[in-house]
């Protein structure tokens, strides 16, 4: 095993074997075939549900925890530092491209089908047969009131705060970037912490808003269409930050084990990309969803 | 595991594979073994798939209901296009792009090859998935069978499915996990493997076509993932993007839907364009024409591949200045693609060309990718679409580019980097006879679709006018013609790989062929080089031509 034999190690890395691409298809399928089942409510969905993310989970330490054995043994040359890199670069965009949906679903609903119904441009035939007496408006949960009445969120309240705990968290990450390329163990172990519990924060901020949402506000999933991208775009937001923390905590304890020296860094440059990448979705649902 | 890394440096044999099935097969790492599988797997599904193709064309050979019932019918009609379109087509590009893209820069492997590994492996997963309520239904007669609303999944009707709606939506979205990750390696292989001197503007064409087609990939599969998951939601958790009761609208699925599906029919043809890029060259003996032109049009196919999607939707209600806009830029399309045929013919412009088996595939590609090219030229014109939408002539024009097109091209490039991978010469003669009986047979099945879809005969729906009934029968003929001949090639291919008495290939298995595919021994060293290779111009296909 190790890098095949032939090749000289500063010129080409090719990693040996491993088992955890097939575990980790496995993991993944039991993932998808358990929460097929349990939607529709077959037996034993939720059990194999259940059993696919533990072993993805326990796949990620695997996997992760062999990739870092090997790049603390110094396998890997500047070359599978580029490709990492890159990988993490085009993962990031490719997760741009998928809030962009849901972007796009409120955009084109605020611009298009809400005017449409209220009988604005081609709509007028549609207005006034089949959805006669519906003003259009934003908020809304459309003509058939779906969800009942609601009540949105205020941007300047939780949100307000919210932004200003990202964009802090976003200061402190950079902070403990650069205490870590000056050596300063101390200061990057604080500003890396603080980024943990400002993201902690946020989160708990965001359960709360939440459940004022569905508790006080009657804003639900079910709230229509206002419902329906408001929580799919800020609870996928919220999930990310969730994963994104967890990163974060990763890196506090590999910075604490002493994994990273200032110019070999790569896992942490990695998580502050994503943290930022989360803090810039952030700033467009604020302004789009909260502000406008 | 790492630390084992001398333990086993003497056990190899000099090319290094790894002992044993579990070894070599499930923890693969290797670029040519997961080019295998991937081809293996798209080979499989190519006749899972053709085999519901020909459930359709035996219930349309006739007038009536005869065969199955109008529900199965339907399930055949979308399952065909999802095994088809993510387990055939792109899974068989994938394989062929891990196969050459290291050998054609001077790499030893991919970027990232456990990545890689897991790529592929999703795939055989994400198919039992997604086959498994057909397969339940088919085999054990358990549940109501498979997703019967169209592969494109359009709401409302694709939510008022049984229990496949989450299996398919769940397979869709390990399909697109497989083929981001695929295509971000495919990516950081590119830009960052290639040997010294492999300037990009030196790459071979199909690296070019790849390198764009995982572009499109990363960019357009997420947003499908979003569509799906609201499917999901709409279905299983009360959201209303797709109601209009809840200020949400169907047509809103269509526009998401479509900004991935038309992106999506360029990443089943760039890289064919690739591949014929590659063997017309070779045949003709002249080096291509036009090269930089051939990397700039496909750059502009991508570009505005993001640009058209409304014009699958121009009957469904879209306001006049967004068909003006999406018919004009549709149009746009045959002026990059025009440059491409046109300099596939200059550079077979008196060249000293021979007609094997690959040339013939390829020239099969270019006269009849054209002629679907045509055609979609034709559905481009909004108040001609208007008559056309839906009808055969649809299902005529995308199995031309498809059929005739990307499955060609993938044909073209077994064929011509087929003695590559195993050593040794397939069998020129049946290899001659499988074109010639292929494209007869598909002719005769697609060509007089035209016809019916002019004459009115509207797609997915299991039975007709009697007025449409010969055609049919003529189209059902080539159908079943065409999906035996296919039985050639799989037997080509085993013949070639496993035949001990076939004659051996040469290193540079076809005399005009140039690029650094060739300069490695046939069949290729498990790691394709060692070292970095110093390029010299002359090895290349496009060094002279690009400067």
């Amino acid at each position: 095993m190790g890098q095949s034999e032939s090749h000289d190690p500063n010129l080409y890395y090719v990693p040996h074997g491993s088992r955890w691409p097939i575990v980790a298809s496995l993991a993944l399928f039991t993932t998808m075939l358990g929460a097929a089942l349990s939607l529709n409510h077959s037996a034993g969905g939720g059990v194999l549900l259940v059993l696919g993310v533990l072993a993805l989970v326990g796949m990620l330490f695997g996997w992760f925890g062999d990739v870092i054995r090997e790049s603390i043994h110094g396998f890997y040359n500047r070359q599978v530092d580029i490709s990492f890199r890159m990988g993490m670069i085009w993962f990031i965009f490719s997760e741009v491209m998928f809030f962009a949906a849901f972007f796009g679903a409120l955009f084109y609903a605020r611009m298009f089908s809400v005017p449409w119904l209220g009988g604005d441009g081609d709509g007028v035939l549609t207005h006034e047969y089949l959805w006669q007496g519906y003003s259009a408006a934003w908020p809304t949960n459309g003509p058939l009131k779906v969800g009942g009445a609601f009540e949105t969120i205020g941007a300047w309240g939780l949100p307000f705060l919210n932004t200003l705990l990202l964009l802090s968290s976003g200061v402190t990450v950079t902070i403990a970037h650069h205490a870590l390329r000056a050596g300063a163990r101390g200061r990057l172990l604080v500003y890396l912490g603080a980024t943990v519990l400002l993201g902690a924060a946020f989160l708990y901020f965001q359960a709360t808003e939440y459940y004022y949402a569905y508790h006080e506000l009657g804003l639900t999933l079910g709230s229509g269409i206002y419902g329906s991208t408001f929580f799919m775009l800020t609870g996928f937001h919220g999930l990310h930050v969730t994963l994104g923390t967890v990163m974060l905590i990763v890196i506090w304890a590999r910075c604490a084990k002493g994994h990273f020296s200032r110019d070999q860094h790569f896992g942490f440059e990695a998580v502050a990309w994503y943290w930022h990448f989360v803090d810039v979705v952030w700033l467009g649902l604020f302004l789009f969803v909260y502000i406008l | 595991m790492a630390h084992d890394a001398s333990a086993h440096r003497d056990e190899h044999g000099h090319d290094h594979k790894p002992h044993g099935f579990v070894n070599r097969w499930l923890y693969a790492t290797n670029h040519k073994d997961i080019g295998t599988m991937y081809l293996v797997m798209a080979l499989v599904m190519f006749f899972v798939g053709g085999l519901m193709a020909m459930v359709i064309r035996g219930e349309l050979m006739y007038p009536g209901l005869q065969l199955v019932e109008p529900e199965f019918f339907n399930q055949m009609t979308t399952m065909h296009a999802l095994v088809m379109i993510f387990g055939a087509v792109m899974p068989a590009f994938v394989g062929l792009a891990n196969w050459m893209v290291p050998m054609m820069i001077g790499a030893p492997d991919m970027a990232l090859p456990r990545m890689n590994n897991w790529s592929f492996w999703i795939m055989p997963f994400a198919f039992t998935v997604l086959l498994l309520p057909l397969a339940l239904k088919v085999f054990f007669g358990i549940g109501a069978g498979g997703p019967a609303g169209g592969w494109t999944l359009y709401p409302p009707l694709s939510l008022q499915g049984g229990d496949s709606v989450a299996f398919t939506i769940f397979a869709v979205h390990m399909m697109g996990i497989s083929s981001i990750m695929g295509a971000i390696n495919i990516i950081a292989t590119i830009l960052n493997m290639r040997a010294p001197g492999m300037d990009l503007l030196k790459m071979p064409v199909f690296v070019w076509a790849w390198l764009i087609t995982a572009f499109l990939l990363i960019a357009v599969m997420p947003v499908l993932a979003g569509a799906v998951t609201m499917l999901l939601t709409d279905k299983f958790f009360g959201t209303t993007f797709f109601s209009a009761s809840g200020g949400g609208d169907p047509v809103m699925f269509q526009h998401i839907f479509w900004f991935f599906g038309h992106p999506e029919v360029y990443i089943m043809i760039l890289p064919a364009f690739g591949v014929v890029s590659e063997i017309i060259p070779t045949f003709a003996r002249k080096p291509l024409f036009g090269y930089k032109a051939m990397v700039y049009a496909i750059a502009s196919i991508a570009f505005l591949s993001f640009i058209v999607w409304a014009h699958h939707m121009f009957t469904v209600g879209i306001p006049l200045g967004g068909e003006l806009f999406f018919m004009y830029a549709t149009m746009l399309i045959a002026v990059p693609t025009g440059i491409k045929v046109f300099n596939w013919v200059f550079t077979m412009w008196r060249g000293s060309m021979t007609f094997e088996t690959p040339m013939l595939f390829a020239l099969g590609f270019v006269i009849m990718f054209t002629i679907g090219g045509f055609s979609g030229l034709m559905l481009a014109i909004v108040p001609a679409d208007f008559q056309y939408h839906d009808t055969y002539f649809v299902v005529a024009h995308f199995h031309y580019v498809l059929v005739t097109g990307a499955v060609f091209s993938i044909m073209a490039a077994t064929y011509y980097w087929l003695p590559k991978w195993s050593g040794r010469m397939y069998n020129e003669t049946l290899g001659k006879w499988h074109f010639w009986l292929s494209t007869v047979f598909v002719n005769l099945l697609f060509f007089p679709q035209h016809f019916l879809g002019l004459a009115g005969m509207p797609r997915r729906i299991p039975d007709y006018n009697v007025a449409f009934a010969d055609w049919n029968l003529v189209s059902s003929i080539g159908g079943f013609g065409f999906g035996l001949s296919q039985l050639i090639f799989a037997y080509i291919v085993w013949d070639c790989v496993r035949n001990q008495s076939l004659a051996k290939a040469a290193d540079r298995v076809w005399e005009g062929a140039r690029g650094l595919e060739w300069t490695l021994p046939s069949p290729a060293p498990y790691h394709s080089f060692a070292t970095p290779p110093v390029i010299e111009d002359r090895m290349l296909a496009h060094a002279d031509v690009a400067h």
